[in-house]
This record gives C-alpha cells, sequence and structure tokens, in this order.
C-alpha cells in the first residue's frame, strides 16, 4: 500500500503495486464455473486495495471474498446472486461497475448525451460558419471577369 | 553549502519569476521595448538558477548526504548510482522541482529560440509561463521545500520505494513532466494571444511545434508507465483506469485534439477560439491532474485532510489560472474571427469531428474519475467507478476516431466530397473487413473484440499507406516511390502517427482477446504444457542483490523439443524499505510474449507459478513508439525549421507556402 501511497503522492501515472492474485488452491474443479467465478471477481473491487479488482489483488480480503464468490457458484447461485450477496455484506462499492440506477444515470448517460451535445453545437457552428460564405454580387462577378481578363 | 547554494538559487529564481511576470506585461501594454526585452535574459537566468538548484539536489542524493532529510526519506548508500539520480525525482519534492525545472527551461526555449515571435507576443508570454513558474516556485518553497536539513543525521537513509527502482520507472517521470509542463507554453500562448486579442496563421505555426514536442514527450511519457505496469505488477495488465492514469489520459487526448485544431489555425485560420480553448483546457487539465493525485484526493475523499496545505495550494494555483484565463477568454474570445470559411464536407470538418470525438472522451474519462467523489459528497452514496465503466464508455470514441481518421485525412481542404475518399478507400476497408473475419472464424469462439482490433488496425494503417501511395500521384511505381519522398515531412508524420494509432489499437484487442492464463503449483523438476509451450521448474533459489534479497524461480521454456528460453520470475525483498516486489520473467517475442509470475511456496511442497502467453503485447508499445515518432518526424518540417530561421532573414523573404 505504501506503493500506491507514492504514486499518488509522485503523481506518477502508475497503478497499483505487484500482486499474485488468485491461488492455484482457489481454482474450482468445474472449469466452467471457474470461468464464471473469474468473471464475477473481474467486477468487483477489493475493498482495502486502491482501485483493483479481487481478481487482480494479492490482500488477504480480496482472497477471502473470491472464495466467497466460488462458495456460492458451487452452491448455486446465479451470477447476479452472487454479486448482490456479496454487496450486501461490502457495500455499493465494491461494483466496479456502478449500478445504473439513481443519480447513476447522470453517469452513464454522460457519454452520449455530451457527444450529442458536441456534435449539435458543432453542427450548428459550422452550418452557420458556410451560411456566411454567400455567393458573389453581380458587381464582384463583373469586377472578376475583369481581373481574370487582364 | 553546495546545498544552500541550491536553495538560495531556487530562492532567487522565485523573485526572478515574480519581476517577469510583470515588467514585460507592463512593457508590451505601454510599448516599451526595453521592458520587453527584459524577458529574454530573466527567462534564461531564471532557468539557470533552477538548473543550479536542480543540480544540487542531485549531488546531495548521489554523494548520499544524509544531513538533508529529502535524501534521508528516499535513499540508501547501497542504492546502485542510476537510483540515486532518479530518486532526486522519485519523491513529492524533488519531482516538484523537476516540474519547476521543465517549466522553466520551456520558459527560455521560448525565450531562445522565439526570436521570430513579434516583440509584444514574446513579450506576454514569456510573462504568463513565469507566472505559472512563479507559482509553483512559491508552492514548492513554502509547501514541499526539498533542501531542508536534518538535526540529527542519521547513519543510512530509508531507501527509495523498490517499486521506482526500476529502469522504466527513473525515466518515466521526466517524460510525463515533459509532456504535461509543456503545454503550458501552448496555454502562456493561448493567454498572451487574448490579452494580444489577435491570433493569425503564424501564431498557429509558432504554438504547434511546442505542441506537438509536449505531444510526444507525453506519449512516450504514459507508454513508459503502461509497460513498466505491464513487467512489473505480475500479472500482465497495461492498463487499469486508475485516477492516476486517468490524470496523465486526459491531457493527453486534448493535446491530441490541440494538435489538430492547430493545424486548422495554421493552414486555414479558421478555428481560432476553439483552439485558444484548447490550449487553456489541455493546460488545465494537466494541472487538475496534479492536484487529483498530489491531494490524494481521489484515493479517498478523508486522505486529503492529511496534507490539505498542498491540495490547497495546487488548488489555488488551479483556480486562479483556469479561472483567469477562462475570464479571458469569454472577454476576448469572441473577437477571434475566423477568416478561413469551408464546406460541411471538408477536411476542417473532419478535424473538428476528431476534436468533438476526443474532447468528449476526455470529459468521459474525467466525469468517470470525479463521479465517487461527487456521488459521495452531493448524494451519500459510496460508489467505485473501475475499468467496466471507462471500457464501455470510452472505448467507442476510439473506435469511431479509427472509422473516420483514413476518410478524414483524405479529404481536401476547404470543400471535398466523400465520394472521393470512399472510391480510394473501400479496396482498404474490404480487404480489412475480410481480415476481420477470417480471424473472426480461425478463433473459433472467443471474444468478438480481436477481429474488430484486427479490422480497425488494418483500416487505419493501410489507410495511412494508400494516403501517402495516393499522394505520390500517377505514373510508375517508381516515379510514385520518388514523388513520395519528397512529400513534407510533415505528411510522413502524420502517416506515421496514425499508422501508430491503428498498430495500438490492434495490439490491445489482440492482447485482451487472445491472452490465455495458467495458474498452477510447479513443483521442481517437473513439466507442464501450455498452449504449446512445455515449462519446466528446474530450481528455486536464493540471490542477494545490491540492496534487496530475491527467491529466483529457474524456468525453461521448450517448444516442440527446441530450447527457447530460461525464464527467471523473482520475488523480491527489500530490507531497508520493508517492501516485497514481483519481477515478471518475460520472454520478449515478435508475435507473443511469454510471460511468468511467481507466486508463493505451497503448504504441500511446490511454488504457485502463473504463466501467460501475451499475444502482440510488444506491437502495443511499438505503436505508441510510432505516435511519437511520427511526431519527431512532422516536428522536423521544414516549416518549422524555416520558421525558426527566419529571424535571420530578411523580412521581404517569407517563404510562399
Amino acid at each position: 500500500m505504501r506503493a500506491l501511497f507514492l504514486a499518488i503522492v509522485l503523481g506518477l501515472a502508475l497503478p497499483a503495486a505487484p500482486a499474485f492474485a488468485v491461488q492455484p488452491d482457489e481454482i474450482l474443479d468445474d472449469p466452467d464455473l471457474e470461468r464464471r467465478a473469474r468473471s464475477i471477481s473481474a467486477d468487483l473491487r477489493c475493498v482495502v486495495c486502491r482501485n483493483e479488482s479481487i481478481d487482480d489483488s494479492n490482500a488477504e480480503l480480496a482472497r477471502d471474498m473470491r472464495l466467497m464468490v466460488r462458495e456460492r457458484l458451487v452452491a448455486g447461485d446465479t451470477d447476479a446472486q452472487v454479486v448482490n450477496f456479496l454487496v450486501e455484506r461490502y457495500g455499493e462499492y465494491i461494483l466496479l461497475r456502478p449500478r445504473s440506477d439513481g443519480v447513476n444515470l447522470i453517469l452513464w448517460v454522460s457519454a452520449p448525451v455530451m457527444l450529442i451535445a458536441a456534435l449539435g453545437i458543432a453542427g450548428v457552428a459550422l452550418r452557420r460558419r458556410t451560411a456566411t460564405e454567400k455567393p458573389l454580387s453581380p458587381e464582384e462577378e463583373a469586377r472578376l471577369r475583369q481581373i481574370l481578363r487582364d | 553549502m553546495i546545498v544552500e547554494l541550491g536553495h538560495f538559487a531556487l530562492i532567487l529564481a522565485f523573485a526572478v519569476a515574480l519581476v517577469q511576470s510583470v515588467v514585460p506585461l507592463v512593457g508590451a501594454h505601454r510599448g516599451w521595448g526595453d521592458w520587453m526585452a527584459a524577458a529574454r535574459p530573466m527567462a534564461s537566468a531564471q532557468f539557470a538558477l533552477i538548473a543550479v538548484s536542480f543540480a544540487a539536489l542531485t549531488w546531495a542524493f548521489v554523494t548520499s548526504d544524509f544531513s538533508v532529510a529529502l535524501v534521508v526519506d528516499n535513499s540508501h548508500t547501497a542504492k546502485p548510482m542510476i537510483y540515486k539520480i532518479s530518486g532526486v525525482w522519485g519523491n513529492h519534492e524533488g519531482s516538484l522541482l523537476l516540474w519547476v525545472l521543465i517549466l522553466t527551461l520551456f520558459g527560455a526555449c521560448a525565450a531562445w529560440f522565439g526570436g521570430n515571435l513579434p516583440a509584444t507576443l514574446q513579450a506576454r508570454v514569456l510573462a504568463v509561463q513565469s507566472s505559472i513558474a512563479a507559482a509553483f516556485m512559491a508552492f514548492t518553497i513554502f509547501t514541499s521545500n526539498p533542501f531542508w536539513r536534518t538535526s540529527f543525521p542519521p547513519f543510512d537513509g530509508r531507501d527509495l520505494n523498490p517499486l521506482l527502482q526500476d529502469p522504466g520507472l527513473a525515466l518515466h517521470p521526466p517524460f510525463l513532466y515533459l509532456g504535461y509542463v509543456g503545454l503550458s507554453l501552448a496555454f502562456s500562448f493561448a493567454v498572451a494571444a487574448l490579452i494580444e486579442g489577435r491570433v493569425d496563421a503564424a501564431w498557429g505555426r509558432w504554438v504547434r511545434p511546442w505542441t506537438l514536442a509536449a505531444w510526444v514527450f507525453l506519449t512516450i511519457g504514459i507508454a513508459l508507465g503502461s509497460w513498466w505496469a505491464y513487467y512489473e505488477l505480475g500479472w500482465g495488465g497495461f492498463w487499469f483506469w486508475d485516477p492516476v492514469e486517468n490524470a496523465s489520459l486526459m491531457p493527453w487526448l486534448f493535446a491530441t485534439a490541440l494538435l489538430h485544431s492547430a493545424i486548422v489555425v495554421e493552414k486555414r485560420e479558421s478555428l481560432k477560439a476553439w483552439t485558444i480553448l484548447l490550449a487553456i483546457l489541455g493546460f488545465g487539465f494537466s494541472l487538475l491532474g496534479t492536484f487529483i493525485v498530489r491531494s490524494g484526493l481521489l484515493t479517498s475523499v478523508h486522505a486529503f485532510a492529511t496534507d490539505p496545505e498542498r491540495g490547497i495550494w495546487i488548488l489555488m494555483i488551479f483556480a486562479f489560472f483556469m479561472g483567469g484565463a477562462l475570464m479571458l477568454f469569454a472577454w476576448r474570445g469572441a473577437a477571434m474571427e475566423a477568416k478561413g470559411v469551408f464546406a460541411t464536407v471538408s477536411r476542417e470538418s473532419a478535424l473538428v469531428l476528431n476534436n468533438v470525438l476526443l474532447a468528449v472522451s476526455s470529459f468521459v474519462v474525467f466525469i468517470g474519475t470525479m463521479w465517487p467523489l461527487v456521488a459521495e459528497m452531493f448524494f451519500d452514496r459510496v460508489l467505485t467507478v473501475g475499468p467496466p465503466f471507462f471500457n464501455m464508455a470510452f472505448t467507442p470514441f476510439f473506435v469511431a476516431l479509427a472509422v473516420v481518421l483514413p476518410v478524414g485525412a483524405m479529404l481536401p481542404w476547404k470543400r471535398g466530397n466523400l465520394g472521393t475518399p470512399i472510391r480510394r478507400l473501400w479496396g482498404v476497408g474490404v480487404l480489412a473487413i475480410a481480415l476481420g473475419a477470417l480471424t473472426w472464424t480461425i478463433q473459433t469462439g472467443g471474444s468478438i473484440l480481436a477481429p474488430i482490433g484486427v479490422v480497425l488496425g488494418i483500416w487505419v494503417v493501410i489507410g495511412a499507406a494508400a494516403d501517402l501511395w495516393l499522394r505520390g500521384g500517377r505514373g510508375s511505381p517508381a516515379d510514385r516511390l520518388r514523388r513520395m519522398a519528397r512529400l513534407p515531412r510533415a505528411d510522413w508524420g502524420k502517416a506515421t502517427a496514425h499508422a501508430g494509432l491503428g498498430v495500438t489499437m490492434f495490439a490491445i484487442a489482440a492482447m485482451v482477446g487472445w491472452e490465455t492464463e495458467d495458474i498452477r503449483v510447479a513443483h521442481i523438476g517437473q513439466s507442464f504444457e501450455h498452449e504449446g509451450y512445455t515449462l519446466t521448474l528446474t530450481d528455486v533459489q536464493r540471490v542477494q542483490g545490491p540492496n534487496f534479497i530475491s527467491t529466483m524461480a529457474f524456468v525453461d521454456v521448450e517448444r516442440d523439443g527446441r530450447f527457447i528460453a530460461e525464464l527467471r520470475p523473482e520475488k523480491r525483498m527489500y530490507p531497508a524499505a520493508g517492501m516485497p516486489t514481483t519481477e515478471a520473467a518475460i520472454d520478449y517475442g515478435f508475435f507473443r510474449d511469454v510471460y511468468l509470475a511467481l507466486g508463493d511456496p505451497q503448504e504441500g511442497g511446490g511454488w504457485a507459478l502463473r504463466t501467460y502467453i501475451k499475444p502482440f503485447a510488444n506491437w502495443l508499445w511499438a505503436g505508441c513508439i510510432l505516435m511519437a515518432l511520427g511526431g519527431l518526424i512532422s516536428l522536423s518540417d521544414r516549416r518549422f525549421r524555416v520558421a525558426a530561421g527566419e529571424r535571420r532573414a530578411p523580412p521581404q523573404a517569407h517563404p510562399a507556402e
């Protein structure tokens, strides 16, 4: 964790600390269940780490959470049930993919809304700019012809 | 004594910076030539003084002067020399001094190479640049002074964080800062132009090389950081959407947008106000990134309280420069009238689209990064915004960029029609989609990501090559090649950088889509198979390093009975810092990396061992290098050199471009 702190303090573009996450003894025998376990744990945050999923973290707590995920899967839970089980214990904070309810809607729609707004503004600005390009008046055209003849 | 000299030089530089941020401004306003001219020697003096100061601090580190508190905290006598030197910027105070050094270096460069600038513009640029320097020097001197002595010098130091004792990381901060801080010069030019009330093609031509240089450094800096993460963190990830990474990505996106819009200012005298705004926002986001990471604001809201003074200083610096510049922009920005008109379908419009995509994607990163803070402060929800969100919200922007890039790059200035580039590129498009489809059928299942990466990569890379080829005109291939070789370097730079983007996008998709992993307990003397490779753990030994103890595994890698490499993944312990690190062992290859990471010894004997095959991993950084190289080629274009040499030429000898 000291490494993280240092990265923060230094303003380096560096992520978390070295890790050796999923231990060989955790791996489930059923490859399908294990695949589901991996994909669930990639989206869950290790509570004591900085921005690390439990799949990547070497913290004790992350290991506990990984084992919990696998336990629930073996017990026959669906993926959503497993996630809810963990969220009930550790809070919404562990979801690396934030929920899209309530105010979080703002977060989720921000990208498309900003894009549409920016394209709209750019489009209007471009149209206005093009509109200022007026065709030549008859006098100007006469003058142009004269210049070209010279 | 030398340390005190360095301290004194820093304070003196601060005084010079204060004078330099006022005198030339007054001079430019009143039209007093000597007051304006004073800016140039002062900029040189500032740089020289900070260089002395930085050298003094480096000397303290090199000689392990443990009467300096900073050296005690970040160095150790047993540390290799290169890390004693990199230890200078491996901490908050020292890195701030590096930041100031680069800031004054850019200021001095504007003084040395800016002789062809109008006197008032140069004076104003130097004054604005100097006011930024003054703010950061004050920050250094009053809150983060690197020269404090300790009353009781200890016998040895506490060592530099082991993670930072790495060649990639020794270079990462200087490059990153050259990029961040380089954007300050674009900012100074923008503010000076606003004060001046004038932006023309010449302004665009002066700003672009500086922005380009900053962008090249930033690209290299980010690539170095991501490469470091790849080989050091032990599972081969390369980008984590961490706040500190996002803080460097946002300025990069803005710098990229600025780079492109400045072309429009230079060539067509359009998009002036927008370019000014981008220059302000680009540096603004690099200040904001500094604030985010140095205040610790985003790790947790409460970490802010641990060092409120520093955070508040940077926030004040940020508020002053951004608030000031944006107010100035609101006041004067409208006066920047566009001269060049262009049709809806034209190179200009394509670059506007590029800018829209880049700027909005940067704001998406910004909102994602700040959202946890906003949600906690105003809505009482403690939540996380992690990689799944960013991947989903950010990726489409780059997919869209890649799709429009080759077409936009071929459109003519002023007025074009979409038919021509599409007619020329349809073959490339068909080829890309065909190869993507082929990849999709060969890979039997798996994610759609990699085939999409193939399509986009080929489309962008061949599209860039086709652009050059078509610009060679008609005639025999030899004629074309000859004409292509004579194209301006800016065109080659553009094609190279665009191809680099294509390569990087392909590599990211290939690596994420095709990576395979094996986690197991390996026993000494036993072999196992993974993806056609035979790996044998032959031994595990304890090895003493200069300032660490290593547990080193020896693994033979074979394929089809042929020996490929002996890999030595390690776990290191740095006793002085009391911290373990993992050192992955990688067999770098053209098409794949074999990546090994060593874990803990297991209860029943044997060692935990992770094996990854990372397809096309090196292509990711090769693409970044291509992008940076493209920037450098473009930077060497005649146009900039001619502009730089103009001051010696008689005034009527302007090149007719």
